[in-house]
């Protein structure tokens, strides 16, 4: 089953710049949480601290806590390669593996670990991961071409296969559709509304529209100036925060008054 | 969906035609005309090299009555003249590559380690200090190896001897210990380490972030993340590494001189003396040649010229094909 | 994917992979130092290893069996792989530290007012005393005019395959400027000597050698040149276009002094570079032991050869001599390095 996801008290750092503070947030399972917000609120710098992506970046550090089904993902003896196989990440610029074919790279992250408990062969993970992204019908006929000769929705699509392949329980979603042209968002929007019957799906994305498309909950950040720390101003169901937000900031964003 | 494979610019600054065609400014062609020749001299450059080198050597090969492919003495200046680069082949290649062996797989994990291991405040100091070991001129090496190295390498020698005698290449019959091919071996290891280190840091380093990331978003280690998307990438600029660090090798003179014997003949066991290189063997045969002697000489720099032409040219080749598979970037 | 959500469904999930404890390669790495001191201190021999090397290998064994068995093959090759990168920046930095040491102490023996102004004139090589002036001499003048010819080549030809090179013949020329950077130093004194010297241009002489640094600095001044100045922006190039000044006025005066600190790096470099070069100056300048102002007529000394020439003498005082001329060397190296590098940091134009 999918899983649930309790942010408390999640202070997020670059170095001594404090770019997130004092988040509390629950996501549920099997539901699409949207975070929106102006640039630079760090809603992208919250969404790698969930699966602890963020500390790739030298001298960056969470305070908090962020519980997987009650278990801290920052606890100690937590090891972040099995954090982040449970918790996959799709980025904003498709990034197949550019010298690997279409099948390679949906079976990058498989390969790593030989799981005995799947009796699965590796073509079947790769005709179910790349059925399960939406894009098994239009490649089937070229796994062993390159993954970069397809075009950037079909790329980035092949990233979730890839995310996916490795049977995660929560997909992050990083502004996927930033690099895509209208036709393939529209592509996409449809796969997350299919994957969130199997995943918690938390997508970063500066579409307004877009988030009342795909989410169910949204979460809104802002910073009161540069400098300062994103903080969350406000949660609930997209209904709500599109058609009657409780704050001032929030009405104003969504009405398009500024961001 | 041109959002990805960006259109192949090549940055062309301005469309020179344009300007030098069209103009009469007498200021314009005589700037283009000086910098296109000094273009086209580098080309002239380097024909000359070979044309007078292959001229020079002419004597020799015309007076030489051995092959000179097979002949393993060099005794150009006898009556008559008897000389061939077997010896010299032997040495060059056999101390280059041990120096390859040992100074490739450590250049690239001193790249590895200032790309993805050092802290980033620490790295570029890092990299400046393994660059000042390029610096070090190649005499102050081979007067190191000779006095400060050489007693170090000896004892090393006989261990691998005692232990490892029964494979051929390390048993020592002449039991001589100093001056061996391991000890020039060793010492152009050093000295093409920050050469290999130094270009595949530079690959390393343009590995797309995105692909690092890709693959640590995947749970992958860091070892894991270097095998899957920095290895890859970064293959043609690795092999173009190693191969200008073999081009370095193959060329060097004075260090490899100092910590080499002159003995000329060839010995496989490499922890004794045997065999010369060709750039050593130039500078210590030279102030005693004569006529023929120089000659020689002079073709065996030829051929050496020729190696390293090749090597280098390969070494280029293989770099410039990355561009064909940059992919998503 | 009907069999994958079936096993998902009773798969739970396990975070906390079991890791060895932090103190562990610490524990270890002291473990292996007690066995280094067994072995040198007790008498067991391991093969006849230095200490340090048993040390070392029962550290990467036994780090990577504990991880092996704890946490699994993955963690172990993962800490086998960091081990074994950090291990061989060690071993590039132990000869650059030992070399540099070396150099220092035995050439502070000799250094003295008398080793810097003396030359070898008169001197018997298994007395003390004498110095290397004339070699000192011999390489500012060698490197001078080997500086004053390759420059001007260098830069314009440069300037040719940026800012007017296209087509086959931009590429022929880029390409062996590459191809060119990896001539052995000796062949560049071969070809010297057969074209200018065995031809009767010149004679032996520090001109001689200079053409031959010249060829050995030509590529390395391109190069640096070239990557200058393709990062000087081209809205600089077009504005003063658009106002009508000629293309070589553009060049002159906007594009090179925007990228003329990265330009005197390189030359540094390139001078640096060259100034240790032995080989080539062996067949082109010969040895002399005495101060010769006078590049074009009679043989000249030089710091490289000057070294080459006492070791090879082989006496306890000529070798002294050789450590001697290594410090200065090695210092007049690493002042050019040191300056270019400093050039490089505060001047270089911003380039994002």
């Amino acid at each position: 089953m999918s899983k649930q996801i309790d942010i408390r008290d999640l202070n997020v750092y670059y170095g001594d710049f404090l770019a997130v503070e004092g988040v509390n947030l629950t996501i549920k399972a099997n539901s699409v949480m949207a975070f929106i917000g102006p640039s630079g609120c760090g809603k992208s710098t919250l969404l790698r601290s969930i699966n602890r992506m963020h500390e790739v970046i030298p001298g960056a550090i969470t305070k908090g806590q962020i519980l997987l089904d009650g278990e801290d993902i920052y606890g100690p003896n937590v090891d972040p390669v099995l954090v982040r196989r449970t918790i996959g990440m799709v980025f904003q610029r498709p990034n197949p593996f550019p010298t690997m074919s279409i099948y390679e790279n949906v079976i990058a992250g498989l390969k790593l670990e030989k799981d005995k408990s799947r009796k699965e062969s590796m073509d079947d993970i790769v005709e179910s991961s790349l059925r399960g992204a939406n894009l098994w019908a239009e490649v089937k006929d070229r796994l062993k071409r390159p993954g970069a000769s397809l075009s950037g929705g079909q790329q980035q699509r092949l990233c979730i296969a890839r995310a996916i392949a490795v049977q995660p329980q929560v997909l992050l979603m990083d502004e996927p559709c930033s690099a895509l042209d209208p036709i393939s968002t529209l592509a996409i929007e449809d796969l997350i509304r299919e994957l969130k019957d199997r995943y918690t799906i938390i997508i970063v994305t500066h579409n307004m529209q877009q988030a009342g498309r795909v989410s169910d909950n949204t979460a809104f950040f802002n910073i009161s100036a540069v400098g300062q720390p994103g903080i969350m101003i406000e949660t609930g169901p997209t209904s709500e925060i599109f058609t009657k937000p409780q704050n001032q900031q929030t009405e104003d964003y969504v009405s398009g008054r500024f961001g | 969906m041109a959002t990805i494979t960006q259109p192949p610019t090549q940055e062309q600054p301005l469309d020179p035609d344009g300007i030098a065609g069209s103009s009469v400014r007498r200021g314009d062609r005589t700037f283009l005309g000086l910098s296109t020749g000094s273009g086209i001299f580098v080309l002239v450059l380097m024909a000359g090299i070979a044309v007078f080198l292959i001229w020079q050597s002419i004597p020799a090969f015309t007076e030489n009555t051995a092959n000179p492919l097979t002949e393993q003495s060099w005794l150009p200046d006898a009556d008559p003249p008897v000389f061939g680069f077997a010896v010299l082949f032997f040495g060059t290649i056999v101390t280059s590559i041990i120096a390859m062996l040992l100074a490739v797989p450590i250049g690239y994990g001193i790249a590895l380690f200032i790309a993805f291991y050092a802290p980033a405040r620490v790295a570029s100091i890092l990299g400046f200090l393994v660059d000042l070991l390029a610096a070090v001129p190649s005499i102050i090496f081979g007067l190191w190896g000779l006095y400060y190295f050489m007693p170090y390498v000896v004892p090393a020698a006989e261990w691998l001897s005692q232990y490892l005698g029964w494979i051929p290449l390390f048993a020592n019959d002449p039991e001589i210990w100093t001056k061996s091919i391991l000890m020039a071996g060793l010492v152009l290891a050093i000295m093409i380490l920050p050469t290999v280190s130094a270009i595949s840091r530079e690959v390393f380093l343009q590995v797309p972030r995105m692909h690092v990331e890709a693959a640590l978003a995947l749970g992958a280690t860091r070892w894991e993340m270097i095998r899957m998307a920095v290895f890859p990438f970064s293959r043609p600029g690795m092999i173009s590494a190693a191969m200008l660090g073999l081009g370095r090798a193959l060329g060097e003179t004075i260090a490899v001189a100092l910590v080499l014997s002159a003995v000329f003949e060839i010995n496989w066991q490499i922890t004794a003396p045997g065999g010369n290189s060709f750039a050593a063997n130039i500078a210590l045969k030279w102030g005693e040649a004569g006529d023929v002697g120089r000659s020689a000489l002079i073709a065996s720099g030829l051929v050496l010229f020729f190696i390293t032409l090749i090597v280098n040219m390969t070494a280029r080749w293989v770099i410039s094909r990355r561009k064909d598979f940059s992919g998503a970037n | 994917m009907a069999i994958a959500s079936a096993e998902r469904a009773t798969g739970s999930v396990h975070l906390t992979g079991r890791r060895l404890p932090r103190w562990a390669p610490w524990a270890l790495a002291a473990a292996s130092v007690g066995v280094g001191l067994l072995v040198q201190f007790s008498g067991i021999t391991a093969m006849g290893l230095a200490p340090g090397i048993v040390a070392a290998l029962v550290f990467l064994i036994g780090q990577t069996t504990a991880s092996g068995i704890v946490e699994g093959r993955r963690h172990a090759v993962d800490r086998l792989a960091t081990t074994l990168v950090y291990t061989t920046f060690v071993l590039a930095l132990a000869p650059l530290l030992w070399i540099l040491i070396t150099v220092t102490i035995k050439g502070l023996s000799v250094m003295s007012p008398e080793f810097l102004t003396g030359t070898m004139r008169n001197i018997n090589p298994r007395d003390a005393g004498g110095g290397l002036f004339h070699a000192f001499i011999g390489t500012l003048i060698q490197v001078g005019i080997a500086a004053l010819i390759a420059v001007p080549i260098g830069v314009l030809a440069a300037i040719y395959l940026v800012e007017f090179g296209r087509g086959k013949l931009a590429y022929f020329i880029s390409f062996f400027v590459d191809v060119m950077t990896g001539i052995p130093s000796i062949v560049a004194g071969l070809f010297i000597f057969t074209a200018l010297i065995l031809t009767g241009v010149l004679e032996q002489s520090g001109l001689a050698g200079a053409f031959a640094l010249a060829i050995l600095m030509l590529p390395v001044i391109i190069r640096a040149t070239e990557e200058m100045l393709r990062i000087v922006p081209n809205e600089l190039r077009e504005g003063a276009l658009a106002l009508g000044v000629p293309k070589w006025k553009v060049v002159l005066r906007i594009v090179i002094p925007t990228a003329i600190s990265g330009i005197i790096t390189g030359v540094m470099l390139s001078v640096a570079r060259v100034a240790g070069e032995t080989a080539p100056l062996l067949l082109t300048t010969f040895l002399a032991q005495s101060t010769n102002f006078n590049p074009i007529s009679g043989s000249q000394a030089s710091l490289p050869t000057f070294i080459w020439d006492q070791i090879s003498r082989g006496t306890n005082a000529a070798v002294d001599r050789a450590w001697g001329g290594a410090l200065a060397l090695i210092l007049f190296v690493l002042v050019l390095y040191a300056g270019a590098r400093l050039i490089s940091r505060y001047f270089a134009p911003k380039t994002s």
